[in-house]
């Protein structure tokens, strides 16, 4: 088992153009530093240098926005399924 | 250039005029690698402001999850400037993440309630934003699809 995480259009150029990724970790941010480890790139498209998740970049565990689950500290496990998708927004 | 059925282009000029002087956004997907908008998929505005829009994230989520689930995908990103020309802002540039898709601009800043009046257009522009480069592109209207590229007959202009 891993954690299943959808890839956007937009970093698929990272994944070899893969919707769908694995990875495995504790906590969304160990997941991501997983998943970079196999896709270098991904990690600085979601995480700012101060190691917080992009604005524009929103992240859910199953169906929860991890803004309010704790954003990078948010728990994952086997069997969760992650999905990334840019903001769509602008003014 | 954007190939667009006269019904989708109505529908999303009404949803501009019709959320004016907010801004309105949405979404016509359509079958991967197609480039045909099919599907229109007005959004709310989370925003609910004059100058930005953003769709909700959970309206995102349940979007996206529903275009994977038919094999969509977001073939036309719209949204309205109401006081503005019909053209992407900075803000719009800089949050633009589907380069495969045609972003539509509505102004509704000269019309934002329908008149029947002479002149009563909203403007209506399309482009591609990639990698913060903005490319203006034309806009052919169709009756519709099942007709393909033959000439009309019914003149609206």
């Amino acid at each position: 088992m891993a954690i299943q995480v959808r890839i956007p259009t937009i970093l698929r150029t990272h994944t070899g153009g893969n919707k769908t990724v694995e990875g495995n970790g504790d906590t969304l941010a160990a997941l991501v530093d997983d998943i970079d480890a196999q896709h270098p790139g991904i990690k600085g498209r979601l995480v700012t240098d101060e190691g917080k998740l992009h604005r524009f970049v929103n992240v859910y565990v199953n169906d929860e926005d991890v803004r309010f689950t704790g954003a990078l500290d948010t728990a994952v496990k086997d069997g969760d399924s992650v999905t990334i998708l840019p903001a769509v927004a602008g003014g | 250039m954007l190939r667009i059925e006269r019904a989708t282009y109505d529908a999303i000029v009404a949803h501009a005029r019709q959320d004016h002087p907010d801004e309105a956004c949405g979404v016509v997907a359509g079958p991967e690698g197609s480039d045909r908008p099919e599907r229109f998929i007005p959004m709310l505005n989370a925003a609910r402001s004059p100058t930005f829009y953003e769709f909700d994230s959970a309206d995102l989520l349940k979007l996206y999850r529903d275009m994977d689930s038919r094999d969509e995908v977001p073939v036309i990103v719209y949204h309205s400037h109401t006081a503005t020309e019909a053209y992407p802002s900075r803000t719009d540039i800089s949050y633009a993440s589907e380069p495969e898709a045609h972003y539509v601009l509505v102004s509704t800043r000269e019309h934002g309630e329908q008149t029947g009046l002479a002149g009563d257009d909203v403007e209506f522009r399309s482009f591609r934003i990639v990698e913060g480069e903005v490319s203006e592109e034309d806009v052919e209207v169709v009756e519709s699809y099942l007709f393909g590229h033959s000439p009309t007959t019914v003149v609206y202009d």
